[in-house]
C-alpha cells in the first residue's frame, strides 16, 4: 500500500550523478537549495527547471516513476498554486467569472512558488533515489568534520541519520503489516468524518511505537555486545574518493548563480 | 463460503523499477467448511495468495471469487468491507497488531468495526478468554503487560471475535514452544469442527498440513502447481522435492520403514499414531 512511496528511497545505478562523490552531491544539492532563492522572474525559474529536468535525464530516473511517486507532494503543490490564484489580488484581472476573481500577479506568483518548491522536492528527491544511505551519512560525517573542533558530536549524529535512514524501509513494511491487520479487523481509514478517521489512526501508530522502541532497544544491545563505543579510531571500509567530475559539478554550480544572477531581474 | 481463485496474478509496485512480480495465473478452489493448507518454499507467494483471499491485494490479473462477490483490478475499496466481515485473519505474529489499554478492548475492536452491538462484543470477548485458556482476570489487563503467548492469544481472540466464517492462519504457531504449539493448532481444529469453519492454513509445518488439512496447495515460484488430498500430495515425494519440500515426518520414516520390512505398510499415515499403528499392524502380522 505504501510501496509507490518513493521519498527517501535508493535506486541503485550507474549514472554521471549516482558516481559523483557523496560530499560533492550534498555540497551542491545544499548550495542548490539556498540558489534556488536567487530567482524572481520567468528567465530564472525557467533555468532551474530546465536545469533540474536535465539532471534527470543524466540521472537516468524514469519521469513517470519520478512524478507518480511524489505524488502526494505533487497534490501540496498544486493546493499552493490554488491559494495564489484565489488569495493575491494584484495585477490585471484575468477571469472574472461569478465569484472567481483571477489576476495576473497571483497566477504569475502561484507558478513561481510551485516551481520554486518543485524544484527543491525534485533535488532532494534525485539526491536521495542516487545515493545509497550509507554514502549520505559518510559525506555528511566528512563534511561536518571540521565541526568537531567545537565540540559537535559529529560522529553520533552522522550515526543518528544513519540508523534513521536505515529504518526508513523497516518502519514503512511495518506500517503495512500493521496496517493490514487493523483493516482485517475491520478498521477504516478511507471513510467517516475527520475525527473517525484521526481516531482510526490510533490502532495503526500505537503499535507501531511499540515494535519501534522495541527495536531500538534490541539494536542498541545488538552493538553493544559488538564492541561500539562511538567514533574514536573508527575507520571505513569504503573510503571516499573525491574526482573530476566532483570538481566538475561545483564549477557548474557557479556558472548556474552566475547566470541566474544576471538573468534576475532587478528590484 | 466457497473461494475460488482463476488466473490470479499479482505484481508489486506496478510501474516502478521495483516492480516485483509475485503471483502468476494461481488457481484454486476452496469449498466451503474444508481445511486447506497452502504449503510452499520461502518466497513461494504463499503470503500473496492469502492476502487476496479477504481482499487487502486485488489481483492485477484474473479474479478472486469469495461467495458470491468478485475481486477484480477493478473492484471498488467501499465493497471489500463486507468481504472482511466474513473472512478473518490470523497474521505471523499477531501480537503486533495489538494496541487498545485492555484486553477486553482490544479483542472487542474487529466487532465494533463491524456493527456488532457492544454488550455482544463484550460477552464475546470474555467467551474467547475463556476459549483460548486464558485467565479470567486477564480481561482488564493491559495487552503489553502479558506474556508473548499470552499476548498471541490474546490477538488470535481479537480475530475470532467478529466470527469471520472463513479464517485465515498464516503460521499462527510461529515463535511459539513445542506445547503452545500443539494447543493452539488443536484449538483451531476443534473450532472448525464444531463452527463449521472454512479454514485456510499457510504453514511451513508438513506435519500441521497432513495433520489437519483435507485438501492442500502448493505454491512454487508465484504458481499454483499442486493441489489434492494429503495423501496425493504428499505420496508424491519425487515432485515435492522439485518443489524444495520436504515429506511430514511421520510419511518420511514411514518410507523407511517399508523399505526395512520390504513391504509396503499401505496407506499414507499422515499423524505420528497413524504411523505407530501402522507399523504395529505390520510387525503382528509378520509374526503369524
Amino acid at each position: 500500500m505504501l510501496e509507490k512511496m518513493i521519498f527517501g528511497r535508493y535506486v541503485p545505478g550507474d549514472s554521471f550523478v549516482h558516481r559523483l562523490d557523496p560530499r560533492s552531491k550534498l555540497l551542491f544539492v545544499f548550495l542548490f537549495i539556498v540558489a534556488v532563492f536567487l530567482a524572481n522572474n520567468t528567465a530564472t525559474y525557467a533555468l532551474l527547471l530546465a536545469f533540474t529536468l536535465l539532471v534527470i535525464f543524466i540521472a537516468r530516473i524514469r519521469l513517470y516513476f519520478l512524478f507518480n511517486g511524489l505524488k502526494p507532494i505533487l497534490f501540496l503543490i498544486i493546493f499552493t498554486l490554488l491559494m495564489h490564484f484565489i488569495f493575491t489580488k494584484e495585477g490585471a484581472l484575468l477571469i472574472d467569472w461569478k465569484f472567481i476573481k483571477i489576476y495576473e500577479e497571483g497566477v504569475r506568483q502561484g507558478i513561481y512558488i510551485s516551481i520554486r518548491f518543485l524544484v527543491l522536492v525534485l533535488m532532494t528527491t534525485i539526491l536521495t533515489l542516487t545515493t545509497s544511505p550509507i554514502s549520505i551519512t559518510d559525506g555528511m560525517e566528512t563534511l561536518l568534520n571540521p565541526l568537531k573542533r567545537i565540540k559537535l558530536p559529529v560522529h553520533e549524529l552522522a550515526l543518528m541519520m544513519s540508523i534513521s535512514l536505515r529504518f526508513i524501509p523497516t518502519l514503512m513494511d511495518e506500517t503495512d503489516k500493521i496496517l493490514k491487520a487493523q483493516l482485517a479487523r475491520g478498521s477504516d481509514l478511507t471513510s467517516g468524518t475527520i475525527k473517525e478517521r484521526i481516531r482510526a489512526v490510533v490502532p495503526l501508530l500505537v503499535p507501531l511505537f511499540v515494535s519501534a522502541f522495541k527495536r531500538a532497544e534490541d539494536l542498541a544491545i545488538a552493538m553493544e555486545v559488538r564492541g561500539y563505543r562511538g567514533g574514536e579510531g573508527r575507520t571505513r571500509y569504503r573510503q571516499l574518493d573525491w574526482q573530476w567530475r566532483d570538481t566538475l559539478i561545483i564549477i557548474i554550480f557557479i556558472i548556474l548563480v552566475a547566470a541566474l544572477i544576471w538573468l534576475r531581474g532587478g528590484r | 463460503m466457497d473461494i475460488t481463485l482463476q488466473q490470479v496474478g499479482y505484481s508489486y509496485a506496478k510501474g516502478t523499477p521495483f516492480e516485483k512480480r509475485a503471483l502468476y495465473e494461481a488457481n484454486a478452489s476452496i469449498r466451503s467448511g474444508s481445511y486447506t493448507a497452502i504449503i510452499g518454499h520461502t518466497g513461494s507467494g504463499k503470503s500473496t495468495l492469502l492476502l487476496h483471499l479477504n481482499g487487502l491485494l486485488k489481483p492485477t490479473e484474473g479474479a478472486v471469487r469469495i461467495g458470491d462477490v468478485s475481486i477484480t483490478a477493478a473492484t471498488k475499496a467501499k465493497e471489500l468491507k463486507q468481504i472482511r466481515r466474513n473472512v478473518g485473519i490470523v497474521f505471523q505474529f499477531p501480537e503486533h497488531q495489538l494496541f487498545e489499554e485492555t484486553v477486553e478492548k482490544d479483542i472487542m475492536f474487529g466487532p465494533l468495526n463491524f456493527g456488532i452491538p457492544e454488550e455482544e462484543a463484550r460477552q464475546r470477548a470474555h467467551e474467547l478468554i475463556r476459549l483460548l485458556g486464558l485467565p479470567e482476570d486477564i480481561a482488564q489487563k493491559s495487552p503489553f503487560d502479558l506474556s508473548g503467548g499470552q499476548m498471541r492469544r490474546v490477538a488470535i481472540a481479537g480475530v475470532l471475535a467478529f466470527k469471520p466464517s472463513v479464517l485465515i492462519l498464516d503460521e499462527p504457531t510461529a515463535g511459539l514452544d513445542p506445547r503452545g504449539r500443539k494447543e493452539i493448532m488443536e484449538l483451531f481444529n476443534k473450532l472448525h469442527k464444531e463452527e463449521g469453519l472454512t479454514t485456510i492454513l499457510v504453514t511451513h509445518s508438513m506435519e500441521d498440513a497432513a495433520r489437519y488439512a483435507d485438501q492442500i496447495l502448493v505454491m512454487h515460484e508465484g504458481r499454483s502447481v499442486m493441489s489434492g488430498t494429503p495423501e496425493e500430495v504428499f505420496g508424491d515425494a519425487e515432485q515435492l522435492k522439485s518443489f524444495r519440500l520436504g515429506l511430514p515426518r511421520s510419511v518420511a520414516f514411514q518410507r523407511d520403514v517399508e523399505k526395512l520390512f520390504g513391504k509396503p505398510l499401505g496407506k499414507l499415515t499422515l499423524t505420528e499414531e497413524q504411523l505407530a499403528s501402522a507399523i504395529a499392524a505390520a510387525l503382528k502380522e509378520g509374526e503369524q
